[in-house]
């Protein structure tokens, strides 16, 4: 199993639903509509050949200034019995973003979409216990978008508020 | 903000272990109702550490991070640092000279020795044997007086450097090293004539903390914690990356997924760990330790200081980063102490990252803890924290 036999069976899968395959560096990243995601991420883990057993990581990339889709869901797969490697991604619009949650198909996903809830504000659906996780729960914003306010902005951070001349 | 909170209508009794507890080793608070010493609902909190590492990244330049990776898992410094740069290292397409591949792999493998080292010791003193924590912490100690002779310190190691390590070892290093690893397998062995049958510690750590080998690779499981449930699976083998290729040694796996084997697994790596570098010393090459590449590394010192062009050369590198970074995105992993430790660097061809995630193997793991402990004593549930080793470093980020 290599790489191409992996797209060769994701394309006879999901189609039109591929939006766009890079290879960088050995690395296979395969963008999929954010409506399939689950479903894809289930088909690569169930199908016997793919086999894509482990889910590595879990994350999001914010692409602020240049529009719409804002959001990357980025998701790192592995098969151990392969021993392959695979970047699954989908793009999600914001100011409102929305995907589905991973937790049925992966248990770990769990921690790993709570704390891109609480770095991106990207809300998992079907998610058990959707909360902040690194972040305390008053903390206003979320941190990793690139248009957050790294500055003291409220009495919740305790350094003095820079004046602006 | 714990879901488990104070209710009139049962008998439960709610607890906060942590974050400031000596038995938690770090800032990790466990919320728990008991029913009398039954831990009967868990909750975790974790963020007590949390720096914002990510954030930094974005406005650092690739070298300027390099020193935050010893803040991650300040066990094992240098196993961030080699996967940071080694992540980099593939994000611009270079490749380090053979020796300095083999000093970050020899360093490695000592931070490794030494992070199973602290992950076994105090899970013993949990347990009330402060005996294996002496024993064991005696060549702890000696091993960090080598990682500050070749690093300069001793856990803020920050030794190599994207493109190779910051300077070659001293000369008297390599006998040293080899003084302090003979002083291993007697140790080892001196704990195993004193843990193997105890009745104690077989009663304590025997079918704690069991998670089965199907749960573990589900939630995400790496390193000793996933060998321990009998899955045979190193990064060192399987994905080979720096010089591992060139090396012999064995993936030590366990059966039954429990404390025992969690701990009996962290010390027979601890002997392959040793394989290891003796075969490397061996096998050490001579040459440069850096690459010969000015786009990434600094000039002699003697350049700056007498020659303009070595003066804004490295002033350039210093304050703009590293010139023509493509664009792309990788995502590179090595066999930390605790398990797949990954980098995942987005590059927009900017002097900084555009977004640099990591793959900490405590955050996975650590998810499993409440599944593990839920149903068993308060006493089960610090032995099985101290074994699955939780780095509120690489935790919380």
């Amino acid at each position: 199993m290599n790489h191409d036999q992996v797209i060769e069976k994701l394309k006879s899968k999901f189609g039109e639903n591929i939006q766009e395959i890079v290879r960088f560096r050995d690395e296979l990243t395969v963008i999929v509509k954010s409506a399939v995601i689950r479903e894809a991420v289930s088909f690569l883990k169930r199908d016997p050949e793919l086999t894509f057993n482990f889910l590595a990581d879990l994350t999001a990339v914010d692409n602020f200034p240049e529009g719409e889709p804002r959001f990357e869901v980025v998701y790192h797969l592995l098969s151990f019995n392969n021993t392959i490697r695979l970047r699954m991604k989908t793009r999600v619009c914001g100011p409102d973003p929305k995907v589905d949650s991973m937790t049925p198909v992966f248990k770990g996903a769990n921690w790993f979409e709570r704390e891109v809830f609480d770095m991106f504000g990207i809300k998992f659906e079907g998610h058990p216990d959707l909360r902040r996780i690194l972040n305390p729960e008053t903390f206003p914003g979320h941190p990793l978008r690139k248009d957050f306010d790294g500055g003291p902005s409220d009495e919740y951070c305790p350094v003095p508020i820079r004046e602006e001349k | 903000m714990s879901r488990i909170l104070y209710k009139d209508d049962d008998d439960f009794i709610p607890i906060q272990i942590g974050p400031s507890h000596p038995a938690v080793h770090g800032t990790l608070p466990i919320y728990a109702r008991l029913d009398g010493e039954i831990m009967a609902e868990v909750d975790l909190e974790i963020g007590y550490l949390h720096r914002g590492i990510e954030k930094l990244a974005e406005s650092l330049t690739y070298h300027q991070f390099i020193p935050l990776t010893d803040r991650l898992n300040y066990v094992s410094p240098l196993i961030c640092n080699e996967a940071y740069c080694e992540a980099v290292e593939k994000l611009l397409g270079i490749a380090p000279p053979p020796r300095a591949v083999f000093l970050r792999v020899i360093m490695s493998e000592v931070s490794r020795i030494m992070d199973h080292i602290t992950a076994t010791g105090p899970n013993f003193v949990d347990m009330g044997a402060l005996t294996v924590f002496w024993y064991s912490f005696k060549v702890r100690e000696e091993l960090y007086r080598l990682v500050e002779m070749v690093s300069g310190a001793r856990m803020t190691t920050c030794y190599p450097r994207i493109g190779g390590v910051v300077r070659d070892i001293p000369q008297d290093f390599i006998p040293k090293l080899k003084k302090v690893l003979e002083q291993l397998p007697p140790m080892i062995d001196d704990l195993m004539k004193m843990l193997k049958k105890n009745r104690i510690v077989l009663d304590r750590t025997m079918g704690v903390g069991v998670i089965s080998a199907e749960d573990a690779i589900e939630y995400g499981f790496s390193g000793p914690c996933l060998r321990a449930c009998g899955v045979p699976r190193d990064l060192r083998v399987d994905e080979p990356y720096a010089c591992y290729d060139q090396v012999e040694f064995d993936v030590v796996v366990g059966s039954s997924g429990d404390t025992y084997d969690r701990i009996m697994v962290r010390f027979e790596e601890m002997l392959q760990s040793r394989r290891i570098i003796l075969q490397l010393l061996e096998k050490l090459p001579d040459g440069p330790v850096v690459i010969d590449d000015p786009r990434v590394i600094l000039p002699p010192k003697q350049q700056v200081y007498q020659t303009a062009e070595g003066l804004i050369h490295h002033f350039n590198l210093v304050l703009e980063g590293i010139d023509d970074i493509p664009v792309g995105e990788i995502y590179h992993a090595v066999e930390g102490a605790n398990g797949e430790f990954g980098f995942y660097i987005v590059s927009r061809g900017k002097k900084s990252p555009w977004r640099l995630h990591l793959r900490a193997p405590c955050f996975a793991i650590y998810q499993a803890f409440p599944q593990m402990i839920t149903g068993r004593m308060i006493s089960d549930a610090i032995i099985t924290l101290g074994s699955l080793n939780i780095v509120a470093g690489e935790l919380d980020r």
